[in-house]
């Protein structure tokens, strides 16, 4: 089976934690490399499963990220799989020097899981709410980045990432996703997903903002702007063709991300477009400000990441072409 | 224990690592001369003795690992390795030249002999753990050993790991601390006083010896007492001389990375031949 979009978006039956531990079981039945660590959120991220069948398999390293990404990278030398957890800033602001020195310039094979990106932090607040994560990855070399859309994909990714040697971080929402892709769906790492035709514009977007720009589709459509849609759920390597002929045959380009639009998803396709075919583009996405306490629909609203802001976005990068 | 030759042998070879570590540096005219003076006497007990390796087979199964965190001292592991017969000798003077597998820094992807890539202070701790951790899960006897600086242990990460690997009892890993009491700014006593380290390890509970770092037969000694301890992580708290082996570096501050001319060169090879030819003279 290829690619299937839902006819309807609605929430996904599944949560995505529960979705990566029957993935990471799955592995581990077939694998006997496969290693989960945490930094004492197993709890939070419904790994418990795994520790249960698993237990000799499961290092729960306690709070101490920087030695938790260590600890992993000597496991990969050693010859093991580690896929290690912890929430999005923890992972990659307090252990980036561990996860760029032992973990990527070694060449190591550590899964680096980041859990509640962007604004899916909520009542955790400014402190745990990361909109630089992907950005402080896409800038290590090598490193394979990462933003599964929904469980289908996840379920899909996972025996791809364990199977593909080199250092992974993936930006993972622990709980409810906007299912957008039917099950058995199949992806490739690095390419885009063509999400709905169009030819007005494109919307090249990543994470929840793939169900928004969904949205935002439907409104744009009855004005009788067609656009398409491209799911960029990897971020690096950056589906460079995709971007191109997006930009080729419609001629301007709305990011939109639930992250900093500086070294986010928006920078990632502008520099792609600006050394090689310049069209007009908006950036959805944060605009390089710290995140705060609140429920998701208030966060979307503050942030300007609902389906009514990527049609706005658009609108206006019509205006321009 | 050591018999009388053994000791003499091994007091030669951490002399020789000195002579090829002091020719290797100055091949570039730099380098991080004291803090791999310090650690000459530990390498040969490790090669010469204790670490289970095989030259031809680098990544063999069956070896012990050594993690060198203070990744620094790459030019005395390297000359380590190159008498040893993991490279060839010429090798040793590509120090730091365009391209060379002997980077500054450990680089287990650039150097034949080299588990585990440091440079980055604290984070071969970690990683060493990580490969000792892995050894245990699978039941395997290879034991890791850990070669950490006395300045390197201010860093948060080394007593993460210590709880880490106090916890999980990695009894097969074996970590050093090159107790040369200096770091790059003054004494370590000056910018973050460091004492009792085998009383801190020990409150994380690990097994703690201190021995004379210079002292080849108390090394292999506490390496046997460290190797017998069925569930506890080992340090050994090695009291050394930072730039020892050379009267002009040795308890010098200024020794962590300095130029070395031709004719300091000269002078440090005059020294340290002349050592190595007393002990000659005492195994007839």
């Amino acid at each position: 089976m290829s690619i299937q979009v839902c006819a309807e978006i609605k929430k996904d039956a599944v949560d995505m934690r529960d979705a990566y531990c029957s993935s990471l079981i799955r592995l581990a039945d077939e694998d006997e490399r496969i290693i989960a660590l945490d930094a004492d959120l197993m709890g939070a991220m419904g790994t418990k499963p795994f520790e249960k069948k698993y237990p000799e398999r499961t290092v729960n390293c306690g709070i101490q990220e920087a030695n938790m990404v260590g600890v992993a990278c000597g496991m990969s030398a050693a010859g093991k799989v580690p896929f290690a957890h912890t929430f999005a800033p923890f992972m990659t602001r307090r252990a980036c020097d561990q996860i760029f020195m032992s973990g990527a310039y070694a060449k190591m094979n550590v899964k680096l899981v980041g859990s509640d990106p962007g604004i899916t932090a909520q009542l955790n607040g400014g402190t745990h709410m990361p909109f630089e994560d992907m950005g402080i990855m896409r800038l290590i070399p090598e490193m394979t980045v990462l933003e599964p859309t929904d469980v289908s994909m996840l379920e899909d990714l996972m025996p791809q990432i364990a199977a593909q040697y080199g250092m992974v971080y993936m930006r993972l929402v622990r709980k409810e996703v906007q299912q957008v892709y039917a099950r058995g769906s199949q992806f490739t790492i690095g390419k885009a997903v063509r999400v709905r035709e169009g030819s007005d514009a494109t919307i090249i977007a990543s994470g929840f903002c793939v169900a928004e720009a969904i949205r935002a589709a439907e409104l744009l459509a009855q004005e009788r702007i067609g656009v398409r849609i491209l799911d960029m759920f990897t971020w690096k390597p950056l589906d460079r063709e995709a971007i191109l002929s997006a930009a080729a045959e419609t001629g301007a380009i709305v990011t939109a991300e639930n992250h900093n639009v500086i070294n986010g998803l928006g920078a990632a396709v502008a520099e792609v477009l600006v050394r090689e075919r310049p069209v007009p583009v908006e950036m959805v996405g944060v605009q390089d400000e710290f995140g705060e306490v609140g429920k998701l629909p208030y966060l979307a609203e503050r942030f300007g990441l609902k389906a009514e802001n990527i049609a706005d976005a658009v609108r206006c990068v019509l205006k321009r072409k | 224990m050591l018999t009388k030759e053994e000791t003499l042998e091994l007091r030669r070879f951490a002399k020789k690592i000195q002579i090829e570590t002091m020719k290797t540096i100055a091949s570039i005219g730099v380098g991080h001369v004291g803090g791999s003076l310090s650690i000459a006497e530990v390498l040969a007990v490790l090669y010469g003795k204790q670490l289970r390796h095989d030259p031809k087979q680098p990544r063999w199964e069956g070896r012990d690992w050594l993690v060198v965190s203070k990744g620094h001292a790459g030019p005395a592991v390297y000359s380590t390795l190159a008498l040893r017969g993991f490279f060839p000798m010429e090798q040793l003077l590509t120090l730091n030249s365009p391209g060379t597998m002997l980077p500054s820094h450990c680089d287990r992807n650039r150097t034949t002999g080299i588990d585990i890539t440091t440079g980055s202070l604290g984070q071969g701790a970690s990683s060493a753990a990580g490969v000792a951790k892995a050894f245990k899960i699978d039941g395997k006897s290879n034991n890791v050993y850990l070669i950490l600086g006395d300045g390197e242990i201010e860093e948060g990460q080394v007593w993460e790991m210590a709880l880490f690997a106090g916890h999980h009892k990695l009894s097969n890993l074996i970590a050093f601390v090159d107790n040369n009491h200096m770091q790059i700014d003054g004494t370590v006593e000056s910018l973050c006083s460091m004492d009792h380290i085998a009383e801190k390890f020990a409150a994380f509970g690990w097994y703690a010896q201190c021995v004379n770092g210079h002292d080849v037969a108390a090394i292999d000694a506490a390496v046997d007492a460290a190797k017998a301890e069925p569930e506890r992580p080992s340090v050994i708290v090695l009291d050394t001389i930072k730039g020892h082996g050379w009267s002009k570096t040795a308890g010098q501050v200024g020794s962590h990375s300095r130029n070395v001319t031709a004719e300091d060169l000269a002078d440090a090879l005059a020294e340290m031949q002349a050592a190595l030819d007393e002990l000659g003279e005492e195994s007839k």
